[in-house]
């Protein structure tokens, strides 16, 4: 029975919510009807060129019982609730900010997420510690797949740090979407750390919308999952907004990173930065393409993107597409993109002073990740990777 | 001639398959300072970065003895650690390393290779602070990446201020004085007058004679094509002033004698 089971792959079902909100049920269809028109991605999809899925889909996924409820501390300033019970304030912009009119996996969040976590920092709050959300999950047999679901909304003048750890060893399938929503002004920190066990599968929509003068850092780090794709999905949608965007993956073995984001320049006088580093070790392979859209109105706009690349290993490879799409006339547009090796001067100078090559090269790869790894605003995450680098790059003492 | 610090003999090198240095024969007592002059492309740099190790530089022929021991046989970090410095002509950039840090890390693999208990931050800024006021380094400088957005002259200072640091037996100056404007050569000098001592020997590469005004050697030899040519004390350095190299490049190596300058 198992082992048909196995063979039929992973063939998602709907099933409706007993007692959910009339209106969250009729999204749900919609959004598994289109899930069904879409279908799983394929290579023929251009934002699926490089990152293949058939693993995912041979394995045949069972739900969990309970989905990957996150643990979270309880802060002044901040709600925390169950989206059943914040559905009033979320439901005008649920699946409005992560739409899935294109995008399979939203799609099938969206129709099948088992509870969504509602975080809403008060107007003008200042929440100085970092909210963190832990998604984590029990111990299985089975291949179980997961639906989380998060929804920020930043009130205006609010100021906050948010963090989202995704951890775990397991035969797991997460298909996670997080939706953002900064009002007028408010400021938003928002860390991302997945350092789920290199067996899993690891899918993640995360979209945000920037009110007028509204300010959103997003931290981005990799490091676990056997294939793991992110999706960041920034819309400047009020003048004077602006976005940084620090990314940081490092695979290794036969890891798959793949980040996909879009900034979308939709009104005038807005910032964007981004910066990606990737660390390809043995055989595993970075994903990185970054497209910037600046709409006929969006004069004005100052956007600078960057992808650098460091490749440890004859086998690793890395695939950079930076991609403009400029539709204004007055604006400050670049992108660079840089795929290399360790600096052979550079590792001789570290040599020359004493230093060993195991540790030179170490030092130096740090140094590369320490670039977007030092803005990381809350310390635990910042120190956890840290500590993950230097497990991985065999740091030794010597250099502490 | 146990008591050489540094023995090359009949030195061969290649770099990408061209042979740069023709047979190079050079002894450095302890303490002592020898000026290697010559013009471009003779082999100068080439002969400062095959003592310190640099990979892709290929020694086809003859041998080199620090203390006694093969050099040549050690990797760079090894021959940094027994004692040998090079001041680098091109200081390399190392974004995201602070100079600090870096240092750091580069005194406790020395200490600790040669059994003396590694630093700890306090003592080790003590070390730096005392340090820096020898080559008038901003303590600023010191703070930030190792060489990022320096000036040329922050670099050769920066340089210095390392040597000063790492207290080699044996520094090896490549060049320290290019692209260096006469108050800063002056300052990068005096830094490394107050760092010759008894047990500190220096082989002090350049192409111009000036800097052996402030940096006065106990020894100079002219490297023309790959070979000592000329070896004598600093008076010859005024002779080259006068009349530049051309008359050297006629004439036959010198005899191994001369070049040992001893």
């Amino acid at each position: 029975m198992e082992a048909l089971a196995t063979e039929r792959g992973f063939v998602p079902r709907f099933v409706p919510v007993a007692g959910e909100a009339p209106a969250l049920t009729e999204l749900r269809r919609r959004a598994f009807r289109r899930f069904e028109e879409l279908g799983f991605p394929t290579a023929r999809n251009e934002a699926w060129r490089y990152t293949g899925i058939q693993t995912i889909l041979a394995t045949d996924w069972k739900p969990r019982a309970r989905g990957l409820r996150p643990e979270f501390p309880l802060s002044a300033g901040v709600r925390i609730r169950p989206l059943s019970e914040a559905l009033d304030v979320v439901e005008p912009h649920l699946a409005g900010i992560a739409s899935f009119e294109d995008a399979a996996f939203a799609a099938l969040n969206t129709a099948l997420f088992d509870e969504a976590v509602v975080v809403e920092i008060e107007r003008g709050a200042h929440v100085a510690e970092p909210i963190v959300l832990r998604f984590g999950g029990d111990p299985h047999q089975d291949p179980e797949v997961s639906f989380p679901r998060v929804f920020i909304l930043g009130r205006a003048g609010s100021q906050a740090s948010i963090v989202e750890t995704y951890s775990g060893a397991d035969r797991r399938l997460s298909d996670a979407v997080t939706e953002i929503l900064l009002e007028d002004g408010a400021i938003l920190e928002h860390t991302k750390l997945q350092t789920e066990g290199e067996e899993t599968f690891h899918l993640h929509t995360l979209a945000a919308r920037l009110s007028r003068d509204s300010r959103f850092t997003s931290h981005n780090v990799a490091f676990g999952s056997a294939l793991a794709r992110t999706d960041l999905h920034v819309t400047l949608a009020g003048r004077g907004a602006e976005c940084h965007l620090y990314g940081l993956y490092a695979g290794r073995g036969r890891q798959h990173l793949d980040n996909h984001t879009v900034i979308d320049h939709a009104e005038p006088h807005c910032t964007s930065r981004e910066l990606y580093k990737g660390i390809l070790d043995d055989a595993s392979r970075g994903v990185f393409h970054g497209k910037i859209i600046v709409r006929p109105d969006a004069q004005k706009t100052d956007a600078i993107q960057t992808n650098k690349n460091l490749i440890l290993s004859r086998e690793a490879l890395v695939n950079s597409t930076p991609a403009l799409e400029i539709l204004a006339d007055d604006v400050k547009c670049k992108h660079g993109s840089t795929t290399g090796q360790l600096d052979d001067k550079a590792l001789f100078y570290l040599r020359s002073r004493g230093i060993g090559e195991a540790d030179a090269r170490a030092l130096l790869t740090y140094a590369f990740a320490a670039e977007v790894a030092e803005h990381i605003p809350a310390a635990s995450v910042r120190s956890a990777v840290e500590r993950e680098l230097g497990v991985r790059l065999g740091e030794r003492e010597e250099i502490r | 001639m146990s008591e050489s610090l540094l023995e090359v003999r009949h030195l061969h090198a290649s770099v990408g398959g061209n042979e740069i240095l023709r047979g190079v024969d050079l002894t450095v007592g302890p303490g002592e300072v020898h000026a290697i002059m010559g013009p471009n492309g003779s082999g100068k740099s080439t002969l400062a970065h095959v003592l310190a190790g640099r990979p892709g530089y290929t020694v086809t022929e003859g041998e080199v003895l620090y203390r006694g021991r093969d050099l040549l046989a050690m990797l760079p970090e090894e021959r940094a650690r027994e004692g040998v410095f090079l001041a680098f002509q091109y200081p390399v950039e190392v974004p995201g390393v602070s100079n600090v840090y870096f240092l750091k890390a580069a005194v406790n693999a020395i200490r600790k290779h040669r059994g003396l208990p590694e630093y700890d931050a306090i003592e080790f800024l003590q070390l730096v602070k005392q340090r820096a006021k020898l080559v008038e380094i901003d303590e600023d400088l010191i703070k930030r990446p190792v060489n990022e957005g320096f000036s040329g002259g922050e670099k050769k200072r920066n340089e210095i201020f390392q040597m000063a640091v790492l207290d080699p037996a044996l520094a090896i100056l490549d060049e320290t004085d290019s692209g260096l404007d006469i108050d800063a050569l002056r300052i990068v000098a005096s830094g490394v007058n107050q760092l010759r001592s008894a047990e500190r020997s220096m082989i002090v590469v350049t192409h111009y004679q000036r800097l052996l005004n402030y940096i006065v050697p106990d020894f100079l030899h002219v490297l023309v094509e790959g070979r000592i040519v000329r070896s004598g004390g600093k008076e010859l350095a005024l002779e080259l002033e006068e009349k530049g190299y051309a008359w050297l490049e006629k004439e036959p190596p010198a005899a191994v004698s001369a070049g040992s300058a001893r």
